[in-house]
């Protein structure tokens, strides 16, 4: 049983098809990095797997007791954010709002809920300090609280450490490292040769053979050859 | 001193100041409850936008010689706001532009209108005077006052009881949407309410001058306040305060009542910059 089962899902946006074929399943414990070059479609999975927009074709099942919108997003930075007057404790408690159904506002047990996921992040000190005014580490740290308040079953991570310096870099893979070792399901996109280290699946995106596959079995193939030569050129 | 005080008490013996007064309050209350979601939103112009919208909007009320023009006035501007939106969420660049167009052709439209049919002997005056407002707000009727206290407490009410919601929406829309909630009702919400708070504020201070009623509290409030609630708080007294002072200044030195409270707004946000910068650079 997967949490996840994506099967010959076809991509795109606009009546343009991107991806075909693309076929894998996220378990109870994985943790999948998704790779690619820019522009293969990364995005677009991501949207796709959070409803947000219909695969073109294909389907996407979930199952073993993940509940639709169940998935704790932690989405690329926007401008708007940048300059956001908002405190860390409001943007945290703003991820308990699916538990809240029809209820306006928050009540004692979503109050619960974001401290002790705050408290877990080591941010709980910092909950009336502005979130513009806060380093990038703790900005990530903010999002993923928040994204622990809507879920305990799956993270999907869209490129979270584009921005953060090596050392904070490694941190953060190491603090989702954890909470994957705690039990939660991670999706991590990334276009960062590090992340790999710490999945046990990856999927590796192209247009048509799409690679889907263990992590071992991700380096003893060309494919990865491949990403790694892309990377050392870019870096170049 | 004492003069101007007695000035103004001899003022508030009308029916038509204190009436000003009340609808004055709650449109800056509304237009800075929202002005906060709007600049935080990038749709700090669509309030421009739409203001010289609802003023092409009374052109032709004027030309058709309606009773009650605020009746043709009000869909028009909402239907424009909801169209607003809907192009703004397709391309930041799309959006822009629209804006752009659709107010300058609605102010071009609206002039033209009023030059070729209007009967009117002073085009000019009547012009000038949707512009910047002058005296509209001291001629409004009980009637007025009434729509004007019952908007304003429909949008107060939605506001507070849908607060966490807009914050969320403020804030990551696409995180929003990805917990399950519909976005597009709240945007289509706010963007209604935006056309309903601008056609009642014309009546204060004009079209043209709508946006700082909605823009300047806001950013006021954003200078000297780190987070989100307080900045709505904040925004809300700094906008009843400037109105007050501006509506009052205007009566007392018979100035135009749009441009003092304009001019009010523009003093409290330097002010509140030169607080911010003196607290630390607003780290709260």
């Amino acid at each position: 049983m997967a949490y996840i089962s994506c099967n010959n899902l076809m991509l795109g946006y606009a009546g343009k098809k991107i991806v075909f074929n693309l076929s894998f399943q996220v378990r109870k414990g994985d943790y999948l990095c998704i790779v690619g070059e820019n522009g293969i479609g990364k995005s677009t999975l991501v949207k796709t797997l959070l409803h947000l927009q219909e695969p073109l074709g294909g389907t996407i099942d979930i199952d073993d007791g993940l509940m639709p919108y169940e998935i704790g997003y932690l989405p690329q930075q926007t401008i708007i954010q940048k300059d956001f007057p908002a405190s860390a404790w409001e943007i945290v408690l703003s991820g308990t709002l699916s538990k809240c159904g029809r209820k306006l506002f928050y009540g004692e047990r979503e109050k619960e809920i974001a401290r002790k996921n705050m408290e877990k992040m080591d941010i709980w000190q910092v909950r009336h300090k502005c979130y513009r005014n806060l380093s990038g580490g703790q900005q990530q740290r903010i999002l993923l609280a928040r994204a622990l308040c809507a879920t305990s079953k799956l993270l999907l991570l869209d490129e979270p450490v584009s921005g953060l310096d090596p050392k904070v870099t490694a941190d953060f893979y190491n603090l989702v490292k954890e909470l994957n070792e705690e039990g939660i399901s991670v999706i991590m996109v990334s276009h960062d040769i590090q992340a790999i280290d710490y999945a046990s699946h990856i999927l590796h995106i192209e247009k048509k053979n799409s690679f889907f596959g263990t992590r071992e079995e991700y380096l003893q193939s060309n494919k990865c050859k491949l990403f790694q030569n892309a990377e050392a050129v870019n870096y170049e | 001193m004492s003069d101007v005080i007695e000035k103004i008490l001899f003022y508030m013996e009308y029916p038509f100041v204190r009436y000003a007064l009340v609808a004055g309050i709650l449109i800056a209350l509304c237009s800075s409850l929202l002005g906060v979601t709007l600049v935080l939103k990038r749709f700090s112009f669509i309030g421009d936008g739409l203001s010289h919208v609802a003023f092409g909007a009374m052109a032709v009320a004027t030309v058709f010689k309606l009773a009650n023009d605020t009746l043709l006035i009000m869909p028009i501007t909402v239907i424009a706001a909801v169209l607003l939106l809907r192009t703004g969420q397709n391309t930041k660049l799309k959006g822009d532009a629209a804006i752009a167009m659709l107010s300058v052709g609605a102010l071009a439209i609206g002039y033209l209108v009023l030059n070729l049919f209007s009967t009117s002997a002073n085009i000019t005056g009547d012009v000038c005077s949707t512009l910047f407002g002058s005296t509209s707000i001291l001629t409004l009727t009980v009637k007025e006052v009434w729509l004007c206290v019952i908007m304003s407490v429909v949008v107060i009410a939605f506001y507070c009881l849908f607060y966490n919601r807009i914050f969320a929406v403020t804030f990551d829309e696409n995180f929003t949407k990805a917990i399950g909630k519909n976005v597009t009702v709240y945007n289509l919400m706010i963007a209604i309410i935006t056309a309903v708070i601008i056609v009642l504020a014309m009546n204060l201070v004009g079209s043209l001058l709508i946006s700082a009623l909605i823009i300047f509290p806001a950013l006021s409030a954003m200078r000297m306040i780190a987070n989100f609630k307080g900045v709505v708080i904040a925004s809300t007294i700094i906008s009843v305060m400037c109105t007050l002072i501006g509506m009052i200044v205007s009566i007392v030195f018979s100035t135009p009542v749009g441009s003092t409270i304009v001019a009010a707004d523009i003093v409290v946000f330097f002010l509140c910059c030169i607080i911010g910068r003196i607290c630390g650079g607003n780290t709260a």
